[in-house]
C-alpha cells in the first residue's frame, strides 16, 4: 500500500468513526422522510409488472422477461424449509412500486434532486460527502471529497436517486449506474448477463424479484481494469408497506478487479416490510470481485413488532479460470433473514470465499449461509461463519459444499461458530456436504458455546460494564470476519456489533 | 411433495390378531403411517438415499452369498438367537435363559394380555417422529410379526447375540425387538448377518436409571441385500448407551438411530465403520436429543469407499433449553479410495441452551500420499501401506467399542475385508 492510499484510508476511518459515534440510539436509522411518494396501486398482477417496466422506460424484451417471471411466480409456493417462523405475507397487500414524486421526471442533472432526499442521505450518515456531487455541483466530481473516494449509488424505496463519480469512473471505462439506466444505455450487456446467474425461475423470491424489480445497481468493469475506487450502494426502504426489490448486477471482465459495498437501512415501522433482492456477480477469467454487505434493516422492537423480512438471493458465477469472489456480510438487522450468498466455481482454479457475521437479538430470526459449488479443477473455497444469538432470537447457518466429480483437486475449509447469550435463544447449524471425487479435500468444523465467563470476568475486573465486556468478547469472536471487511466498513461494523447486542445482558 | 410411485408400494395395513395391546399399537402405527405416507425420493429427509427399493411391493432379489469365513462373534461366549429370513429358528438357537435375563419371542407373547413388553411396543417409535417422520419405522410396528423382547433386571453376564441368516433370494423380513434394561442393570447385545433380501428392523430400547446397554453389530456382507434399521432409545438418569455398527457391503443400508437423553447425566455414544466397494450405498442417520442437563453424547462415523460406493451421514444434535452443561460431539469422515465414490453429509446442530459445548466436524479426502510414501520408504508394499492407513483412519470409531475382545474381532474383520478387496477381489 502506498502512503497516499494509507492517508486516504485513515481519513475515511476518522469520518466513519465520527459518524457512528454520533449515534447513540438503539436503532439509529429509525426515521422516515416525509416526502411525497408516487405509488403504484397495491397488489401484484401483470398490469403492475407492465407499469413498473413502463415507468422505467424499458424496452419490450425486458417487459416480456418480467411478465414471464410473473407467470412463473404465480405457480410457485413460498419455501418453508428455513428455520424461520413468520405470519404469512400477503403479497397483494404490498406496494410494488414507490417513487419519490420529485423523481417522476428523471432529473437531467443531480441538482434537480429533491433537497429532502439529500437530507435523508445526510441523516443516513452515509459517508456522503459526495452530497455536493449528488446535488450536481459542476466540477465537484473532480475534487476528491475530503480525500474520500467511494462512488455511491443510492436506492430510495424503489428508485435509484443518484450515482456519484460516474464521470470519473467512465474515464477508467467502468460503468456504474442504476440498473434501469443500464437497461436503457447498455442493453447488450444487460441482456447478456441478467438472469444468467440467478435465472428468473430460480426460487420463489428470485422469481418475484425478476417480475417486479424496480431498480438497483449495475457495474461493468472492462478487461484489465482495476476499478479506481470502492463502489457503494445504499438501499433504504422508506414508505410504509412498500416492498423493496432491488436487483444488482456486477460484471468483472477478464483480469479486472472491483470492490463493492452495500449498506441497508429502513425506518421503524409497526408493520413488517418486505425486501426481496437479487444480486448476480459474474467474474470472468482472472477477475476478482469483493462484495461486502452491512445489512442493518430495521430488526423490529424488543417485542418482535415490525421489522424487515429480508429474502435475498445472492449468487456469484466464477466463470473464468482463476477468477475470485469474496462475499463478506455483517447481518445485524431484519426481523427475518433468508439469505445464502453463493459461489459457482466453474472456472479452473477459481476461488470463492464467504465471511459472515450474523447477529440476532430480541425476536430476530436469521437463516443464512452459503453454497460453494465446485465444478472446475483445483477450485478452492473458504467459509467462515460466526453466528451470535441473544434474547429470544434464532440463528441458523445453512450451507452447501459440493464437489462435482469433475472438480479434481478441489479444496474447501468451513468453520462455523455459534455463540449463545442467554437461554431463550437458539443457534443451529445445517450444513450439506457432497463430495463426489477423491482428489478433493473438504473440512468442516462447527462449534457452539457461550460467552466465556473468565473472559467476561477479566473485562469486568478492568472496570468495563457488562455490556461493554460482552461487546468486546463478541468482537473478538468475530474478528476473522471483521478483518475481511474493507476498512470503510470494518469500524462501522464493530460498532454495529455492540449496538445490536444492547439489552442482551443483565 | 407426493410423487406418484412408479411401482406399487408394499402393503401398509396393520397385521391382524394378537392381544389388545398389540392390536392397539399396530393400528396406531398404521394410522401414523397413513398420515405421513411412505418416504418419497423428493423428501428432504431422503435427499441422499433413494427409498424406492425399500417401499416397493416386490422385493428386489438378492443372490445368496457365502462369505467363506468364520462367522462374526464365533469365539464369543453368548446366548445365540437365530432368525432365518426373519423367522425365528428355535432348533439353531440356544436356550434363551440366564441370570437377570428374560427373553421372549414377539410371536409368542402376541396373544398374552399381560406382559411388560406391552408398555414398550411402539411407544418409543411413536415418540420418534419428531423432527422428521420415519414412516418405515411405523410400518415396522404395524407389520412386524416376530422379534424378541429382552429384559435385563440386573447385570447380565453373557451377551445376547441375534444372528440373521439369509437363505431365500426374495425374502422380505420385518423384525421388531424390544429391549428393557432396568435401573442399575446392564446388557450387551450383539447382532450380525444380512437377515434377508430386504430387511426392515426396528428396535426400541428403554434404559432405566443407571442402566448400561452395549450394542455391537456387524451387518452382513451380502452384496445385494437391502436393509433399513431403526433404533429408538430412551435413557434414564445416568444411563449409558453405547452402540457400534460395522457395515461391509450390501446394496443399500439405511441405519437410523433416535436417542433421547431423558435423565440427567446420561451418556450416549454411537459409532460406525462402513466399508463399501462397488454398488454400495450406506446411510447413517442419527438424531440425538438432549432433553436433560449434564448429558454427554458422541457420534463417530467413518466410511471407506471405492468403486462408486456412496456413504451418507445425516446427524443431528438437538439440545433443549433445559439441557444445560451438555457435551455434544459429532464427527463424520470419509476416505475415498478412488475418484468414483461419493460422501454426502448433513451434520446438524440445533441448540436452545447457552451453557453447552457442542461441536461437529466432517472431513473427506483421499489417502494421504505423504503418509503412504513414508510407509513405502520403510519397505511396506503400497497395498499394505494403504490398508494400514485405512485401519488407522477407522481406529477412532473402533475405539468406541468398550469390550476389548469385541473391538479386536471388529478390527480383524476390517483388516480381512481390506485385504480381500485389495486388488478388486471380493
Amino acid at each position: 500500500m502506498t502512503t497516499v492510499e494509507t492517508e486516504i484510508r485513515e481519513g475515511v476511518d476518522r469520518e466513519t468513526v465520527e459518524t457512528v459515534q454520533s449515534v447513540g440510539e438503539r436503532y439509529k436509522h429509525g426515521w422516515s422522510t416525509d416526502i411525497e411518494m408516487e405509488f403504484a396501486p397495491k397488489g401484484l398482477n401483470p398490469d403492475i409488472v407492465r407499469l413498473i417496466s413502463d415507468k422505467n422506460g424499458e424496452p419490450g424484451w425486458m417487459t416480456e422477461w418480467r411478465l414471464a417471471a410473473y407467470e412463473r411466480w404465480t405457480g410457485m409456493r413460498e419455501p418453508e424449509w428455513a428455520m424461520v417462523n413468520y405470519p404469512p405475507v400477503d403479497y397483494q397487500e404490498q406496494y410494488y412500486y414507490a417513487k419519490p414524486k420529485s423523481m417522476m421526471e428523471r432529473p437531467k442533472s443531480l441538482d434537480e434532486v429533491d433537497p429532502k432526499l439529500l437530507e435523508t442521505y445526510a441523516k443516513l450518515g452515509i459517508p456522503l460527502k459526495e452530497q455536493m456531487i449528488l446535488a450536481g455541483v459542476e466540477g465537484a466530481e473532480a475534487a476528491p471529497a475530503e480525500g474520500r473516494k467511494v462512488a455511491v449509488d443510492a436506492v430510495f424505496d424503489s428508485v435509484s436517486v443518484g450515482t456519484t463519480f460516474q464521470a470519473e469512473l467512465a474515464k477508467a471505462g467502468v460503468i456504474f449506474c442504476s440498473i434501469s439506466e443500464a437497461v436503457r444505455d447498455h442493453p447488450d450487456l444487460v441482456r447478456k448477463y441478467l438472469g444468467s446467474v440467478v435465472p428468473p425461475t430460480d426460487n420463489y423470491f428470485a422469481t418475484l424479484n425478476s417480475a417486479v424489480f424496480s431498480d438497483g445497481s449495475f457495474v461493468y468493469v472492462p478487461p484489465g481494469v482495476r476499478c479506481p475506487m470502492e463502489l457503494s450502494t445504499y438501499f433504504r426502504i422508506n414508505a410504509e408497506n412498500t416492498g423493496q426489490f432491488e436487483r444488482t448486477l456486477i460484471i468483472a471482465d477478464k483480469g479486472s478487479y472491483v470492490s463493492y459495498l452495500e449498506g441497508c437501512t429502513a425506518p421503524q415501522r409497526d408493520t413488517h416490510q418486505l425486501h426481496a433482492a437479487v444480486v448476480e456477480l459474474i467474474a470472468e477469467e482472472d477477475a476478482e470481485i469483493k462484495y461486502s454487505t452491512v445489512q442493518n434493516w430495521y430488526p423490529g422492537d424488543e417485542n418482535g413488532v415490525g421489522g424487515i423480512y429480508n429474502f435475498v438471493t445472492k449468487r456469484a458465477d466464477c466463470r473464468g479460470d482463476r477468477s475470485k469472489v469474496m462475499w463478506t456480510q455483517v447481518e445485524t438487522g431484519s426481523a427475518v433473514t433468508w439469505k445464502y450468498p453463493s459461489c459457482i466455481l466453474r472456472g479452473n482454479e477459481s476461488q470463492g470465499e464467504f465471511y459472515s457475521i450474523a447477529i440476532t437479538n430480541n425476536w430476530q430470526q436469521a437463516d443464512t449461509g452459503t453454497k460453494m459449488v465446485h465444478l472446475g479443477r483445483n477450485t478452492r473455497s473458504r467459509i467462515v461463519s460466526k453466528g451470535i444469538s441473544a434474547g429470544h432470537a434464532q440463528n441458523t447457518y445453512r450451507g452447501l459444499v459440493s464437489m462435482h466429480p469433475r472438480a479434481q483437486g478441489g479444496r474447501n475449509y468451513t468453520q462455523c461458530d455459534s455463540l449463545l447469550i442467554g437461554d431463550k435463544c437458539g443457534a443451529h447449524t445445517v450444513p450439506y456436504i457432497e463430495v463426489k471425487n477423491n482428489s478433493s479435500r473438504v473440512e468442516h468444523e462447527a462449534t457452539t458455546s457461550k460467552v466465556d465467563d473468565d473472559q467476561l470476568f477479566y473485562c469486568r475486573s478492568r472496570g468495563m460494564d457488562e455490556e461493554e465486556a460482552v461487546a468486546l468478547v463478541v468482537n473478538g469472536f468475530c474478528k476473522e470476519v471483521l478483518q475481511a471487511l474493507p476498512m470503510e466498513f470494518a469500524m462501522e461494523a464493530q460498532q454495529l456489533v455492540a449496538i445490536s447486542l444492547e439489552g442482551s445482558v443483565g | 411433495m407426493a410423487v406418484p410411485a412408479t411401482r406399487p408400494a408394499l402393503p401398509t395395513d396393520p397385521l391382524p390378531g394378537g392381544a389388545k395391546w398389540l392390536r392397539t399399537a399396530r393400528d396406531a402405527a398404521a394410522g401414523r403411517l397413513a398420515a405421513m405416507g411412505l418416504p418419497q425420493p423428493r423428501d428432504e429427509y431422503w435427499k441422499f438415499t433413494r427409498p424406492d427399493s425399500l417401499t416397493q411391493a416386490d422385493v428386489p432379489a438378492a443372490a445368496l452369498f457365502d462369505p467363506r469365513e468364520a462367522p462374526v462373534f464365533g469365539e464369543v461366549d453368548r446366548i445365540r438367537l437365530v432368525f432365518v429370513d426373519g423367522v425365528f429358528a428355535p432348533d439353531q438357537s440356544d436356550d434363551p435363559a440366564g441370570e437377570n435375563l428374560e427373553i421372549a419371542r414377539l410371536a409368542e407373547i402376541a396373544e398374552t394380555d399381560i406382559h411388560w413388553a406391552a408398555g414398550l411396543f411402539g411407544r418409543l417409535e411413536a415418540d420418534g417422529h419428531s423432527p422428521v417422520a420415519r414412516p418405515l419405522a411405523a410400518l415396522n410396528t404395524a407389520r412386524a410379526s416376530d422379534g424378541v423382547a429382552i429384559r435385563a433386571t440386573g447385570p447380565v453376564a453373557k451377551p445376547v447375540s441375534l444372528i440373521y441368516l439369509h437363505k431365500s433370494e426374495t425374502s422380505d423380513a420385518i423384525l421388531h425387538h424390544l429391549v428393557k434394561v432396568e435401573d442399575g442393570a446392564s446388557l450387551t447385545l450383539l447382532e450380525n448377518g444380512p437377515a434377508a433380501a430386504r430387511f426392515n428392523k426396528c428396535m426400541e430400547v428403554e434404559l432405566g436409571d443407571g442402566a448400561a446397554f452395549n450394542h455391537v453389530r456387524a451387518q452382513g456382507r451380502d452384496h445385494e441385500r437391502r436393509a433399513v434399521t431403526h433404533a429408538f432409545a430412551r435413557l434414564g438418569q445416568g444411563a449409558s448407551y453405547k452402540s457400534f455398527t460395522l457395515t461391509a457391503n450390501g446394496r443399500l443400508t439405511r441405519n437410523e438411530q433416535v436417542i433421547t437423553l431423558a435423565g440427567a447425566g446420561a451418556t450416549a455414544h454411537v459409532a460406525g465403520a462402513a466399508l463399501g466397494d462397488g454398488a454400495f450405498h450406506q446411510d447413517d442417520t442419527v438424531f440425538v436429543h438432549h432433553a436433560a442437563p449434564d448429558c454427554e453424547s458422541r457420534q463417530v462415523f467413518k466410511k471407506v469407499l471405492r468403486n462408486g460406493a456412496t456413504g451418507v451421514f445425516q446427524g443431528k444434535i438437538l439440545v433443549d433449553s433445559v439441557a444445560q452443561r451438555t457435551d455434544g460431539y459429532q464427527i463424520a469422515q470419509a476416505l475415498l479410495l478412488d475418484g468414483d465414490s461419493q460422501f454426502l453429509v448433513k451434520p446438524e446442530l440445533e441448540i436452545y441452551a447457552d451453557d453447552v459445548k457442542c461441536s461437529h466436524g466432517s472431513t473427506s479426502g483421499g489417502v494421504d500420499v505423504d503418509a503412504r510414501f513414508y510407509l513405502m520408504s520403510r519397505g511396506i508394499p503400497r497395498a499394505e501401506a494403504e490398508d494400514l492407513l485405512v485401519l488407522s483412519f477407522l481406529a477412532e470409531a473402533i475405539a468406541e467399542i468398550e469390550d476389548a475382545t469385541l473391538a479386536a474381532e471388529i478390527h480383524s474383520r476390517l483388516a480381512a475385508w481390506l485385504e480381500r478387496h485389495r486388488s478388486g477381489r471380493r
